[in-house]
């Protein structure tokens, strides 16, 4: 048997393996699972130094299906980006991965996803989008696009909210869009959100095979395959290698990430700034006239701090203070009384 | 009234909100304070900004009573818009002060009280250029004329200014010349009452405080180690956390040279909520603070942190409820929604303080409770409780060691592995329901677990098997069963022989404690329990046993507590006669006893017609 190839943590992939998923059998969810399991494989990133955050949805019960080593979180229908956002204030030194679904962060969860963008809480965030609510048989979810067509017929006359455009309206700092099928895209964008600091968005088109994957869904892995409109093809380079990447200094964007790594963005027809917010709107406008998916890195703010910082939280995470951080003297309480009997 | 009463004084003053009442009625306490009386304060404000009725109650009580008095010995009568009706709140033989600056129209004469004028009007605008502080100096001028009828020496008042306003020599100046000239307007007019004269009492309040309940147990969780402070502005809980704003940087020391602490005002109550479960599963020690309806948004949320074992700190300052209602009215009618919090079989540990003291010390002791039964701790308090002044002892903290629970660290963890034993996560290894848990960060490579709002078995799998399902649940009883042991126990006053007891909790205790001397001096001997938490301990089965009647005064409509009582001791319960206060307003002496009389008598009654 060929030795398994081992990480700069001399962990195999299986080390990055969780329990055995429950998803439908070709279930695009399986497919992010298998590109996040990669990313975190590549990135050389300790397991037990990330923790898995959810909502409810067959989205939210994905984390589970991989690194099995970290702690998890599959709390209440919308409220995974405020859990996590106080899981993060607790202990700021773990990087949090949160799964959500369309439904769990387009209706019921917008108002708290909202937030905690505008806060750039810092974690990767992905989004499986597809358009329904998959565990409770297939309703319209506020992502679906109008003229989509329901399994058993009704149509969708709502416009769908944009994730990725209202991602970078409120200003989270790394806002990605991508298909579950396309690893080839999806793995270093999911490299690329974990070596962010700050919010990280990556929407995800992720078929529902079972409830939305027939003819007139505009979400179906058919309609998605043939309607993708990357805007470049990319390279992830971690912090430790040097080499030097096949960028064209005419065509290519290098984008900067705060661990050191770097991603190459590829031109394909149009040159494209990721940093420039309005650029990215009108490319995502564009493409929905056009009727396409605009896939790939579509905004990066390298500015902004995250939450932590920005609110100076201390070094040590506040999990880990003892009393004698914690707790105030006698003494001050004295003063305290004494002002009082002012 | 031929005598007057020395100490013995309670007066009210009617103004519109946003007028700049609240800074001379503060004024007018500290200085009764400063005088060594014993004495109280009740806001009785709008939900409003600026322009709608409020009244604040200065008791001064020789007996040390700090409860909300029925009787108004005297009426500042300052606002036009309740005239009409204030001039009927002040009983006979008492005494209304007004603005005389205009004529006082017929319809605000009546019978059987005394009238004195100050004009306030024209005092402030000889006194203060026309601004917006003139309006405001207004109420100055009422200090001075109270003052002066009252006995309040001037040099009292002047401390007070320098006190509060000790950096700003001007504004001290300003405040005082318009407390002066109405102190000098009675003085030169000879305007004399016969109601109370108010002495100076040496060291009557040394060593005392004056304090709002919400700033206590600000104080209290500060001293507990809250660390994830996340709320939503809601009356009457902002100034809580406004208070935990105030201190944190002020009181807990730099750690790496940055803050130990983060607070963040959420976007609602869900999310306030969620944060914190968020931040208990981290191992912070972490808190909000609420009312009502933000109670009712975040029941999603307590369901989670109970079914998952999640420590974190709820501190629900009641309102009037249901819905909005009366926002800035006081009740205590979220003991139930408090109790059952969430869907599904829940049962919730619940701290009662009943007055400052035990607001600081319960808000310390609430997250050492968390943290031991790993589950959400309400600390239940109320909106007189909170945003009142009240006079009490100094704040004392105990020290004792944080109690973590039984939290892992990686050491343990070792010690564990080392010698043969597995962590998992929903065991009940100790047998007294409290599973061992680890915090995220812990390095040991046993340490994670997948914590779920799902069902799940005793590994902290998801599982959907029945068995699994009841064990948990019945152990989550359990272990509220071992909380029972633990939570601090009713203050229990009994003589043997007295067969009739009151029960009572939270800001109801200040009403009871008057009311029992009352009943006493007309004949009813009352024995006492003060209820300080829930699970109910064994001492209030024993109170209702060793008790004929009791009656249990609370500040709802549906005998909240009552309900839970004679839920888990039916045998007992028959015996509870419910006294119910829930006008939004804090109970006063006088409708605990004619409640308890009515009753009383009704029972008389009946027992007389068999």
């Amino acid at each position: 048997m060929a030795e398994a190839k081992l990480n700069r943590l001399n962990l195999t992939e299986k080390d990055y393996e969780g329990a055995p998923s429950t998803m439908c059998r070709g279930c695009g969810h399986d497919a992010i699972s298998a590109s996040v399991m990669r990313a975190y494989f590549e990135n050389s990133i300790d397991p037990r130094k990330v923790v898995k955050l959810s909502g409810i949805g067959c989205s939210s019960k994905t984390p589970a299906y991989f690194l099995s080593q970290s702690f998890g979180f599959n709390a209440v229908h919308g409220r995974m980006s405020a859990v996590a956002t106080g899981a993060n204030l607790a202990n700021h030194s773990l990087m949090p991965i949160g799964v959500s679904g369309d439904g769990d962060t387009s209706a019921i969860g917008l108002g708290n996803f909202c937030h905690m963008m505008r806060r750039n809480v810092n974690i990767t965030y992905i989004i499986e989008n597809n358009g329904v609510y998959g565990l409770t048989k297939g309703q319209f979810s506020a992502t679906a696009d109008v003229g989509s067509v329901m399994k058993g017929g009704k149509v969708n006359d709502i416009p769908a909210i944009d994730l990725a455009e209202l991602a970078i309206t409120l200003d989270a700092t790394y806002v990605a869009r991508s298909f579950s099928g396309d690893r080839k895209q999806l793995a270093p964008l999911v490299q690329g959100a974990l070596a962010h600091k700050g919010s990280a968005i990556l929407d995800v088109i992720s078929p529902c095979v079972t409830f939305n994957n027939h003819e007139g869904s505009t979400k179906s892995l058919k309609y998605a395959k043939a309607h993708l409109d990357p805007i470049h093809d990319i390279d992830f380079i971690p912090p430790y290698e040097n080499i030097e990447a096949d960028y064209d200094e005419g065509t290519d964007h290098e984008v900067k990430l705060h661990d050191g790594s770097r991603i190459i963005l590829h031109k394909l027809s149009k040159s494209y700034d990721p940093t420039n917010k309005a650029q990215a709107i009108s490319a995502i406008h564009g493409a929905i006239a056009e009727g396409k998916f605009l896939t790939g890195l579509i905004y990066y703010n390298p500015n902004r701090k995250d939450f932590a910082e920005e609110l100076n939280l201390c070094d040590t995470p506040l999990s880990e203070l003892t009393q004698d951080d914690l707790q105030p003297s006698v003494e001050q309480l004295d003063e305290i009384n004494a002002n009082f009997m002012k | 009234m031929d005598t007057p009463t020395i100490n013995d004084l309670n007066i009210c003053v009617a103004t519109e909100n946003g007028s700049g009442s609240a800074s001379s009625n503060n004024i007018l306490f500290k200085a009764i304070f400063k005088m060594g009386i014993p004495c109280s304060s009740k806001n009785m404000f709008p939900s409003n900004i600026q322009g709608l009725p409020t009244w604040y109650q200065i008791r001064a009580s020789a007996e040390g009573y700090l409860s909300r008095k029925d009787v108004i010995d005297v009426m500042v009568m300052f606002n036009d818009a309740t005239a009409a009706k204030d001039i009927y709140r002040v009983r006979d033989g008492g005494l209304i002060l007004y603005d005389d600056s205009t004529p006082l129209p017929a319809h605000l004469r009546r019978d059987g009280v005394q009238y004195l004028g100050v004009p306030a009007n024209k005092l402030v605008t000889k006194l203060v250029p026309a601004s917006p502080l003139r309006a405001k100096q207004r109420n100055m001028i009422y200090v001075g004329a109270l003052a002066y009828l009252f006995g309040i020496d001037m040099e009292i008042i002047k401390a007070v200014l320098e006190d509060t306003f000790g950096k700003k020599p001007a504004v001290i100046e300003s405040n005082l010349a318009c407390i002066d000239a109405g102190y000098q307007h009675m003085k030169e007019k000879g305007y004399t009452q016969n109601i109370a004269r108010l002495e100076v009492i040496p060291n009557g309040n040394k060593g005392k405080i004056i304090t709002e309940g919400n700033t206590a147990a600000a104080l209290g969780a500060i001293y507990g180690g809250a660390s994830v402070i996340c709320w939503y502005p809601i009356t009457p809980s902002s100034s809580l956390a406004e208070a935990m704003e105030y201190y944190l940087p002020r009181l807990r020391k730099p750690k790496d040279g940055k803050k130990a602490y983060a607070i963040v005002q959420a976007e609602d109550e869900i999310a306030s909520a969620s944060m914190i479960v968020g931040a208990g599963w981290a191992g912070a020690r972490s808190m909000t603070s609420t009312s009502g309806p933000g109670l009712s948004l975040m029941n999603e949320s307590l369901g989670l942190a109970y079914y998952a074992e999640i420590p974190c700190v709820f501190f629900i300052i009641q309102r009037g409820g249901p819905s909005t209602g009366l926002p800035t009215r006081t009740q205590q009618a979220d003991i139930s929604l408090m109790y059952g919090a969430s869907h599904g079989d829940t049962r919730h540990v619940i701290l009662i303080p009943h007055d400052t003291n035990s607001c600081f010390d319960f808000a310390r002791r609430s997250f050492d409770f968390a943290d031991r039964f790993q589950t959400p701790v309400f600390v239940a308090m109320d909106l007189d409780l909170g945003m009142n002044l009240w006079l009490s002892e100094p704040l004392k903290l105990q020290r004792e060691p944080f109690d973590l629970g039984k939290r892992l660290a990686a050491e343990q963890l070792e010690e564990w592995t080392k010698a043969g034993k597995k962590f998992r996560r929903y065991f009940d290894q100790d047998g007294d329901g409290i599973p061992y848990r680890t915090v995220p960060g812990n390095q040991h490579r046993m340490a994670s677990y997948f914590a779920r709002g799902s069902g799940h078995d005793v590994d902290a799998k998801y599982s959907e098997d029945e068995h699994d399902y009841k064990a948990i649940l019945d152990r989550l009883r359990k272990k509220f069963e071992t909380a029972r042991k633990f939570v601090p126990k009713p203050i229990v006053e009994k003589e043997k022989s007295v067969k009739t007891g009151i029960i009572c909790y939270g800001s109801s205790y200040e009403p009871v404690r008057e009311a029992r001397d009352r009943l006493k001096t007309r004949g009813l001997r009352t024995n006492h329990m003060l209820i300080r938490a829930l699970p109910l301990t064994s001492e209030v089965r024993d109170f209702l046993a060793e008790h004929d009647t009791i009656y249990l005064v609370e500040q709802n409509r549906d005998a909240q507590m009552a309900a839970i009582i004679k839920d888990e001791h039916p045998d007992l319960g028959a015996k509870i006669v419910s006294v119910l206060i829930y006008n939004g307003l804090p109970a006063t002496p006088l409708e605990v006893v004619n409640q308890i009389f009515a009753a009383a008598q009704s029972t008389e009654r009946k027992t007389a017609q068999m």
